[in-house]
């Protein structure tokens, strides 16, 4: 197990250095200077050749590739300071650090995240897996005819709705904004319960429907006839023997779903005008800012590599098979 | 024998010492295309100490008499119909919580393919441990020196050290023991063996059918065993049971009925046998087309549009009137007896060599 996960880690490190390396050289395929974005119109070219060398734009690229990676690894300097490990290069339009300006962003992609992820896998695993025991009932066909409504909704659809009902029209609540958690942890629920709540809507949808056809799956498997054959209760066997098997497909997707989440949701982050790391991606596109662009990117690699690797810790957990393969 | 009479079985005698009883046994599926006639009618006993064979084509309703007989069908897709009496309890009147504490207990099940049959989830140990627990209130600790003992039993070397294993841990051969020991764990009176060797190479089959026999010796269970093989049903049972489109066609001791066997399709199903001795240029019989459909049977005997010898039978008796079966050893067929016993003599038993 403990070779299988060194072997993992080594595997990610190597890949992020590749996305790196990717990232940066088709950087340099653009065919832009550099120091004239950074410097802005009626630019003077002394102003350039400053700019130019505290980026570093004057070294040969093999150098600027060194020191970029260097600087992730070990800091770097730059001409307003030091700018420490892990260091992902100064932004051409604010000069901020790019690591600085992704952990602004962060607390708040990750508090969407984590808020919602709760709410959809609670909710949603949970009325999955009554529709798959009432399988047939009215129960089931009210839990999957709602959940195959919700799923064809989008954030950017029902988003503005609830904003329009409880922001606008009623005032029961304020803008969603957020408020720093340890600040006040109560604050921040109440701040983000509106995009929580459209965001879980929708994921929660989406969940239902595999956790129901998961476990409706694993119910037909033969060795939940046996465990029944025993004599366990049916509560048991839908619980221990059904549910374990529905959980692997379930883990895979949310390994993907949760990636993407962290690495952050631009669309829920436009629809209640939350800045997140997916605005950042966006706004530094848009302006160009290349080094900003580059980070926000690293920083989604790492999230997709690093749930990878705990995807496939949570499928050697739930399934023995996998433990020695 | 005559049973030219009426179209709807007669039980089978009651004897005091039958300890499961099947009376008329319906098992009903619905399905998008219709209404699946998987049981129809089905009587049969099984004594305390004995072995029921029960053996035919698939689909013919082998396994679906057996899962209604521990009431594992799903109520809301299917219908079971009749009695099943075990030991005095009528197990279709039998509440699900009430069959729990039958099921695993008082009658066990041995399923076929012990790969998809034991869950890939939870060690041997805790699978064997998890039924014992429940029915008899033991300790983890003693559940765990009974299955153990079980896994001993079934001749698994170092079971001691295999209790924490996972199924796929284990070769083919020994996933089947671990199933029977599994059956086995609350010494049942009745032991359903759904196919248990069919998946096995012959020299573990055999091994597997020692121990089955061994065990009943031990413990004096009530067997029945399922299966398509004659060769295994001739060493393992006492009693014969030949389905066929959801009915016993033929019923009597292993003896009877494959020495003299009376009905057109149990002589198809021996002529389609191999043979040990045979000429390796003699062709095998198979029986002519495919099982029938359930959802649309065969007027008449289900098996007539298959059977080669419905031209001896006077008018449109095969097609039009369904036979019976009688009580005892017995065969549900239009022919009369000196028919089938001529026909048997002059042209199957030649074949049979």
């Amino acid at each position: 197990m403990l070779q299988f996960l060194v072997r993992r880690l080594i595997g990610a490190v190597v890949i992020m250095f590749l996305i790196g390396a990717f990232t940066f050289f088709l950087f340099y395929t653009v065919p832009q200077d550099f120091a004239q974005l950074s410097c802005g119109k009626n630019c003077s070219p002394e102003n350039i050749a400053v700019i130019r060398e505290n980026l570093g734009l004057d070294k040969p690229i093999t150098t600027q590739f060194w020191e970029f990676m260097r600087g992730i690894v070990a800091g770097r300097d730059f001409a307003v300071g030091h700018c420490s490990a892990p260091c992902l290069g100064q932004s051409f339009d604010t000069g901020d650090f790019v690591w600085d300006s992704i952990m602004d962003r962060f607390p708040l992609t990750l508090s969407l995240t984590v808020g919602s992820l709760v709410i959809f896998l609670v909710i949603g695993l949970g009325s999955g897996m009554l529709a798959a025991w009432k399988r047939g009932t009215v129960v089931d066909k009210a839990v999957s005819g709602a959940s195959m409504v919700l799923s064809s909704f989008q954030i950017y659809f029902l988003g503005p709705i609830v904003l329009g009902i409880f922001v606008y029209s009623t005032g029961w609540m304020d803008n969603p904004k957020y408020v720093p958690f340890l600040e006040s942890p109560i604050d921040w629920a109440v701040a983000l319960l509106i995009p929580w709540a459209v965001m879980a809507t929708i994921f929660t949808a989406q969940y239902t429907r595999m956790s129901r056809s998961t476990m409706i799956e694993q119910l037909q498997e033969e060795h939940v006839r046996t465990a029944r054959a025993k004599g366990m209760p049916q509560r048991y066997v839908f619980f221990r023997y059904a549910w374990r098997g529905s959980l692997a497909p379930i883990v895979t997707i949310l390994g993907m779903d949760l990636s993407g989440l962290l690495a952050g949701g631009v669309v829920t982050e436009f629809t209640f005008d939350l800045a997140g790391i997916g605005r950042l991606a966006v706004d530094s596109s848009m302006s160009k800012d290349l080094p900003v662009t580059m980070g926000v990117m690293l920083f989604g690699a790492f999230f997709i590599l690093l749930l990878n690797i705990v995807v496939d810790l949570a499928y050697a957990y739930i399934d023995p098979r996998v433990r020695l393969a | 024998m005559t049973t030219l009479t009426k179209t709807e079985d007669t039980p089978a005698p009651t004897g005091p010492e039958a300890f499961l009883s099947v009376r008329d046994l319906r098992v009903r599926f619905s399905t998008e295309d219709g209404i699946v006639n998987a049981v129809d009618g089905l009587s049969f006993d099984v004594e305390r100490g004995k072995t029921l064979g029960i053996v035919g084509e698939s689909g013919s309703g082998k396994s679906v008499t057996n899962l209604a007989v521990l009431g594992l069908h799903n109520p809301q897709s299917s219908k079971v119909e009749g009695d099943i009496i075990l030991d005095g309890q009528n197990l279709t009147a039998t509440s699900e919580k009430q069959m729990e504490k039958i099921r695993g207990n008082k009658a066990a099940m041995i399923f076929q393919d012990a790969l998809t049959a034991l869950s890939p989830y939870y060690t041997v140990g805790r699978q064997l441990s998890e039924p014992f627990r429940k029915h008899t209130g033991a300790s983890r600790k003693e559940a765990k020196a009974r299955a153990v003992e079980m896994l001993t039993k079934v001749g698994i070397p170092q079971a001691n050290m295999r209790f924490d294993d996972y199924p796929h841990q284990f070769s083919g051969g020994m996933r089947q023991r671990v199933m029977i020991a599994m059956a086995l764990m609350c010494d049942p009176e009745l032991l359903i063996a759904d196919e248990p060797t069919t998946a096995l190479d012959v020299t573990v089959q055999a091994q597997i059918l020692d121990l089955l026999k061994d065990l009943q010796q031990e413990f004096g269970s009530a067997i029945i065993f399922i299966t398509h093989d004659l060769g295994v049903i001739a060493n393992m049972a006492d009693d014969l049971l030949v389905m066929y489109a959801g009915r016993a066609v033929e019923r009597g001791s292993v003896r009877e009925v494959l020495r003299a066997p009376e009905h057109p399709y149990t002589w198809g199903l021996l002529s389609s046998m191999p043979r040990l001795g045979g000429d390796i240029n003699e062709a095998l019989l198979p029986i002519p087309g495919s099982p029938p459909s359930l959802l649309n049977p065969p007027s008449g005997c289900a098996f007539h549009p298959r059977c080669a010898f419905t031209d001896k039978v006077s008018g449109s008796l095969c097609s039009g009137e369904r036979p019976s079966l009688g009580d005892g050893r017995a065969s549900a067929c239009h022919l009369t007896p000196e028919q089938k016993q001529t026909i048997f003599i002059d042209h199957i038993k030649p074949r049979l060599g």
